[in-house]
């Protein structure tokens, strides 16, 4: 019997859509679980584990939730997160897409100098100077404010060269026609180029505001008093405090991932795009 | 010389433009990298410890020689280099792997994405966290030796036994990780002109030898920089096992920074510590410049 081309073209696409769901199924069923668990009664969690059963709550209950927003301000540990990655990212928008501007667009002595060091610090390890910057800050006497979260970060020299690489193509003709007619560079920047850049700005900040969102050691070191706890030393702590019950540290985590979730079904594609963006042209 | 000396003002007030432009970013990092490399080269010849912060000795390069002679230190060096050997090869390849798979131009690849992307759009606290409960040793509450269990195995003390605790770590790096190397592969792949594949298929080239003659030399240079970046990241572990295992069973799963961490707010010895990070600082930029030199030989 011979199987005509359609055919073998047929179960080679079915062969293929199985082998991706399985793999699929490995990188998410522990999300899936994670979000199932958080909905199951405490002592249905660790119930019928060796098999699908556990995917599937027979009863539905919310109180995982409450319980989670009952023993901690967890709500608050939220709000400090989003509201110093927001402030990072914001500053660090303005400060380094500046900075990007000018290594692309002037020409001034010492430009190929700055861009070196730029390129060069791209990968700097930053737990390497850790110590020497909690005892910086420490002496700047912001420990335990929103300074010591915020103002180290918003100089970035990833972001400063992925402007860079974007303004570098920015056409020249529209920079000099706003200048015929009169713009200060300043103003230049601010009405014609960054309006023409969304983008750019879009990428870095997705980029920015997640990578914040994940911190963890610094936070660690800076914001040891419960009302600045950020979201991730907050699950942490939760996780370790007694009385331990798995349903409401399932909650939590739900808590902790939908924000990135919310912002990358919204920002996929420029979250894409920056992730890729430096591995091909670099 | 009227004209040159207007085109001289030009140009200067364009200089000043620049500095203008980029002197806040340069003020931050300045003091918040330049500064701190002074200051960590500073302490780091000092004897400190900042439970008599009003004795700062100077020592010269002792705390050099101390680390040089401090099993710990060794051992944590050596961890992370364990973990940073298996885990790049492992992700590395994983990622590529699932890259081919999705590069697929089919219906419904697009999911198959999200999903392999998902466990990195989570956090590593969360993962953590999550991979703890699941990596119970008891087969009635974690996951894993549940179905091990279940299906005639014994089961397996993931995290509290020596021998395995770094290698769970590892495979879930590895996992939660995978997504984002898998972007850049990707992109990389769509890089390449389908003219190549068309003129091989036309030649008669099987699947394996258009893999072998033009995917993998068009992926050269992103496989060069996702090694690269991958390494460095691989050398700064610490979320994982400060969380899962706190550098245990036995110190087997403290890597570098747990190290200075530990050294600088456990025991206190914050020059010590500090020793540390310079000597860590300088096996990272050792690093990078390794492996470019020898990403770069093979062409």
């Amino acid at each position: 019997m011979k199987i005509s081309n359609k055919a073998k073209h047929k179960i080679g696409l079915v062969l293929y859509y199985i082998f991706g769901i399985i793999i699929s199924l490995i990188f998410i069923a522990p999300l899936i679980w994670m979000v199932v668990s958080s909905l199951k009664e405490e002592p249905d969690i660790f119930k019928n584990l060796n098999s699908l059963a556990t995917f599937f709550p027979e009863t539905v209950t919310l109180n995982n939730y409450a319980s989670v927003f009952e023993r901690t301000p967890m709500l608050r540990f939220v709000f400090n997160s989003l509201f110093y990655c927001f402030a990072i990212v914001i500053l660090d928008l303005i400060v380094n897409s500046m900075f990007g501007y000018a290594l692309a667009k002037f020409k001034f002595k010492g430009r190929e100098f700055l861009t070196n060091c730029v390129v060069a610090l791209m990968v700097f390890p930053f737990e390497a100077i850790i110590l020497a910057l909690y005892v910086e800050v420490n002496a700047f006497g912001w420990l335990n404010t929103w300074f010591a979260l915020i103002v180290p970060f918003v100089g970035k020299c990833f972001t400063i060269y992925l402007f860079r690489q974007f303004f570098v193509d920015f056409p020249d003709e529209l920079i000099e026609a706003a200048e015929i007619d009169g713009c200060r560079p300043m103003s230049v920047f601010v009405r014609i180029v960054v309006p023409n850049s969304g983008p750019v700005f879009a990428t870095a900040f997705i980029l920015d505001f997640s990578a914040h969102w994940n911190d963890y050691l610094w936070p660690l070191l800076v914001s040891t008093s419960e009302n600045m706890r950020t979201i991730q030393l907050g699950i942490a702590t939760f996780f370790n405090t007694e009385p331990i019950e798995y349903g409401p540290i399932m909650a939590s985590l739900v808590i902790c991932t939908i924000p990135m979730v919310i912002l990358f079904l919204f920002l996929q594609k420029y979250y894409v795009q920056g992730i890729t963006a430096s591995g091909i042209k670099g | 010389m009227k004209q040159v000396q207007n085109k001289n003002k030009v140009k200067q007030r364009e200089t000043i433009t620049a500095y203008l432009f980029s002197l806040p970013a340069i003020i931050l990092l300045i003091t918040f990298i330049a500064v701190p490399v002074v200051i960590a080269l500073r302490y780091s010849t000092m004897e400190y410890n900042t439970l008599r912060p009003n004795e700062k000795i100077f020592i010269g390069i002792k705390n050099y020689i101390d680390l040089f002679q401090d099993q710990d230190f060794w051992i944590a060096f050596k961890n992370t280099v364990y973990f940073a050997v298996i885990v790049v090869p492992l992700q590395c390849g994983l990622a590529l792997a699932l890259a081919l798979l999705v590069s697929k131009r089919t219906r419904g690849v697009s999911i198959f994405r999200i999903a392999f992307f998902s466990p990195t759009v989570t956090s590593m606290v969360v993962i953590a966290i999550l991979w703890q409960i699941m990596l119970n040793s008891s087969p009635s509450q974690g996951w894993f030796n549940a179905i091990i269990t279940s299906i005639g195995f014994d089961s397996i003390p993931f995290l509290t036994s020596k021998d395995t605790a770094m290698n769970s770590i590892i495979v879930m790096s590895a996992w939660q990780g995978a997504g984002y190397q898998m972007m850049i592969f990707l992109a990389g792949i769509q890089g390449i002109s389908t003219d190549l594949y068309e003129a091989a298929s036309i030649d008669g080239a099987n699947v394996f030898q258009k893999f072998r003659y033009i995917t993998i030399p068009g992926l050269k240079n992103v496989t060069k920089y996702i090694i690269l970046i991958t390494s460095i990241q691989a050398m700064r572990l610490f979320t994982q096992p400060y969380i899962m295992t706190q550098g245990g069973p036995q110190d087997s799963t403290k890597p570098l920074v747990y190290y200075i961490y530990n050294v600088a707010f456990r025991s206190r010895q914050f020059g010590y510590a500090c020793a540390a990070a310079v000597v860590y600082f300088v096996i990272i930029v050792a690093l990078s410049l390794l492996l470019k030199k020898v990403l770069k030989s093979d062409e």
